[in-house]
């Protein structure tokens, strides 16, 4: 491509991004309506000068562009879930219908999945890695995208290899990594090699789950990277070349004009990294396998669900682990929504009615704005590829 | 790492993105202008580059060795290259079939999650209908339930309806399931395209699927390629499910292929590596390739 059509991309990039970001804003504010009214005002005008199109071409239109998702998501999402629940009050091994086949027990699984120690645990060891990421990740990525941030030979070539370990799948991760991670393996021969003691990673209760913790850190800390570097992206040159006039020193301006703006960008990435590692499950099914995973001390809420539902043929108890599953983060995503995501929108929601009314949309819109994030971390890795 | 050095790199860092943003407006851009970086950022970009990237290699070069060259020096590196384990991948005919099946899985979840996401954020970002917002919200809660929390129902309804160990059991409920993503996506994509344009489509005699047509699917072209390159590399990779519904060697995907592989030949490390490495490249290969894709498709976009 010619060096002219690049600068062109460029700008061509931040224009859209800052239009999606810019809408996704709209559809939170009242301002809303106002758009509503317009499109109302505009359908008025069509329906006047075009007669002949009447409601029920309308009708249908919608009817035949909107049917398939729609099935397809209520009968492959929702309704699994509902059945799900169902499925979860009885006893049964997955065959024929459970109020014939299978006993009705009522909330004896739940009680049961409870009172289990080993799913005890299996909850505690995703927290524990939810709260590990978040600590070894957030303060990691944002020195590195401030390293990053800056305009330098090669940089675009190290946006994209950064990005490699979130392609490359977790199986293969896995794979990868258990092997370099063996005691006979390569990392404990260059640890011996430079007279470290070699340490057994996978096996020992003690170490497996901060092994874990390194390799999920390992996968994820370059998507952490380049959102945050999408973040840093939009904060506006000005308020720096202000700030210098001003005579603030480089690591005051990060403090008090980066940190702050790339605020929203850190509690996006926080809540989708919550999310992942609440459900995490191919890595240490891979690295550990169903049943080492309980001995050594790795095993998550999914594996645990795996191992007891299907694997035992107990679907009934499965599904219920599977609520148990869902409830949980639904609650852990509420909570970090109220306390800390919602925040992000003071400004926005003034009128206190109006912030009551929007209430649960709210999240709704956070968490399409944590997908426009996601979306714009593969744009942003894309740009800095054809830089 | 002195304050002082690196506050340089930062304004330097500035100048050129300042130069950048002045050199788009007159269209030309010198490379040359790009400024050599600070040593003490290549270092640490260098060590990030490092971690990130050495796993990787490690799992490539070891393809390249024999089992003897593991197992005596772990850390080492080919010598001699050795091409065999490769060659005998590639004439593994059980390699190439899981590699069709992914790639089958990966293309039509992509196109479906696609057509049907473009389809519906259509409806619900341009018609004016009494249940356009209860559906947008229908979506948006969908975000919150990964397939985790519904995959033993989900795979007890697949085997009901006689989907168990087809690809189809796999795509229907990855296209379900990549759909809330894909629209909120796309709604607010085109929620951007200016009314003033459909007025102009409607004018010039266009009907609103002509619009759809005509104008949305073009301008709509950067946010498609990015949800599908979402969905084609989440597809690629995804493991639970394929684990769940497929039980018979000849419909495995790769990820379930590399696992089977690995347990089966688990003394022959160097072939394991070395099916591994194949097994990932078409994924990087495609991400890489389509990432030029959306920036193609973002020069045609029109101004929100």
């Amino acid at each position: 491509m010619p060096p002219k059509k690049l600068g062109f991309v460029r700008t061509r990039i931040n224009d859209v991004r800052s239009a999606m970001s810019a809408t996704n804003r709209i559809a939170v504010v009242p301002d809303a309506r106002l758009r509503h009214n317009d499109k109302e005002a505009n359908m008025k005008t069509t329906k006047t000068s075009k007669q002949s199109s009447g409601k029920g071409r309308n009708r249908l239109e919608i009817l035949v562009l909107s049917a398939p998702a729609i099935i397809l998501f209520v009968g492959f999402v929702i309704l699994p879930i509902i059945l799900g629940a169902y499925y979860g009050l009885y006893q049964w091994k997955g065959f024929g219908s459970p109020s014939t086949n299978g006993k009705f027990v009522g909330l004896q699984n739940y009680i049961i999945a409870l009172k289990d120690p080993n799913f005890q645990a299996a909850i505690g060891h995703p927290l524990l890695i939810m709260i590990g990421s978040l600590v070894i990740q957030g303060p990691l990525a944002v020195l590195f995208a401030l390293l990053l941030n800056q305009k330098f030979k090669g940089r675009a070539l190290i946006r994209t290899l950064i990005f490699v370990p979130y392609v490359v799948s977790e199986v293969i991760v896995g794979t990868g990594w258990s092997l370099l991670l063996q005691k006979t393996g390569a990392v404990n021969q260059i640890l011996t090699s430079i007279g470290l003691p070699a340490v057994d990673w996978l096996a020992n209760p003690k170490i497996a789950i901060w092994t874990l913790l390194l390799i999920i850190s390992w996968k994820y800390i370059g998507f952490a990277v380049i959102l945050m570097l999408a973040g840093l992206q939009s904060i506006p040159e000005e308020l720096y070349e202000a700030a210098r006039v001003d005579g603030a020193g480089f690591w005051q301006m990060q403090k008090n004009i980066t940190l702050p703006l790339l605020a929203p960008t850190l509690r996006i990435w926080a809540f989708l990294s919550m999310i992942g590692s609440l459900q995490l499950f191919d890595l240490v099914y891979i690295v550990w396998g169903n049943y080492v995973s309980t001995t050594a001390g790795v095993s998550t809420m999914a594996t645990y669900m795996v191992r007891e539902g299907r694997g035992a043929g107990n679907y009934g108890y499965g599904s219920a682990v599977a609520l148990i599953i869902f409830v949980i983060s639904l609650i852990i995503a509420l909570t970090y929504q109220k306390f800390v995501l919602n925040r992000d929108l003071d400004g926005a929601l003034t009128d206190g009615k109006a912030k009551k009314k929007f209430g649960f949309k709210k999240f709704k819109n956070e968490s399409s704005n944590t997908q426009v994030a996601a979306s714009e971390a593969v744009l942003a890795a894309s740009e800095g590829e054809e830089k | 790492m002195t304050s002082a050095s690196i506050s340089f790199a930062g304004k330097t860092g500035k100048a050129g993105k300042k130069n950048d943003r002045y050199s788009a407006k007159n269209g030309y851009r010198k490379s040359s202008k790009t400024p050599w970086g600070n040593p003490i950022v290549y270092f640490f970009s260098l060590i990030l580059v490092a971690i990130c990237v050495v796993p990787v290699l490690y799992i490539i070069f070891g393809g390249f060795r024999t089992n003897a060259q593991i197992t005596n020096n772990p850390a080492g590196l080919p010598d001699p290259w050795q091409v065999q384990n490769y060659i005998d991948v590639i004439q593994n005919a059980g390699f190439w079939g899981e590699l069709v099946n992914s790639l089958i899985v990966a293309i039509c979840t992509m196109v479906g999650v696609v057509v049907l996401g473009i389809m519906v954020s259509f409806v619900i970002a341009r018609y004016h209908f009494k249940g356009s917002k209860a559906m947008y919200a229908l979506f948006t809660a969908g975000l919150m339930f990964p397939m985790t929390v519904a995959i033993t129902p989900l795979y007890l309804m697949i085997r009901n309806l006689g989907m168990a160990n087809s690809l189809l059991g796999i795509i229907l409920p990855q296209i379900a399931f990549g759909l809330p993503q894909t629209i909120v996506i796309l709604v607010p994509f085109l929620q951007s395209i200016p009314l003033e344009l459909e007025e102009a489509c409607l004018l010039d005699g266009c009907s609103r699927l002509g619009f759809f047509w005509r104008m949305v699917i073009p301008l709509a072209m950067p946010g498609v390629a990015t949800c599908g390159i979402l969905q084609f590399v989440g597809s690629w990779n995804s493991y639970m499910l394929p684990l769940f519904v497929l039980s018979q060697e000849n419909k495995y995907t790769l990820p379930l292929g590399v696992q089977m592989f690995s347990s089966q030949h688990s003394v022959d490390t160097a072939r394991v590596l070395a099916f591994t490495s194949l097994a990932m490249l078409p994924a990087l290969i495609f991400f890489t390739i389509f990432q030029k894709k959306i920036v193609g498709g973002l020069t045609g976009a029109v101004k929100g």
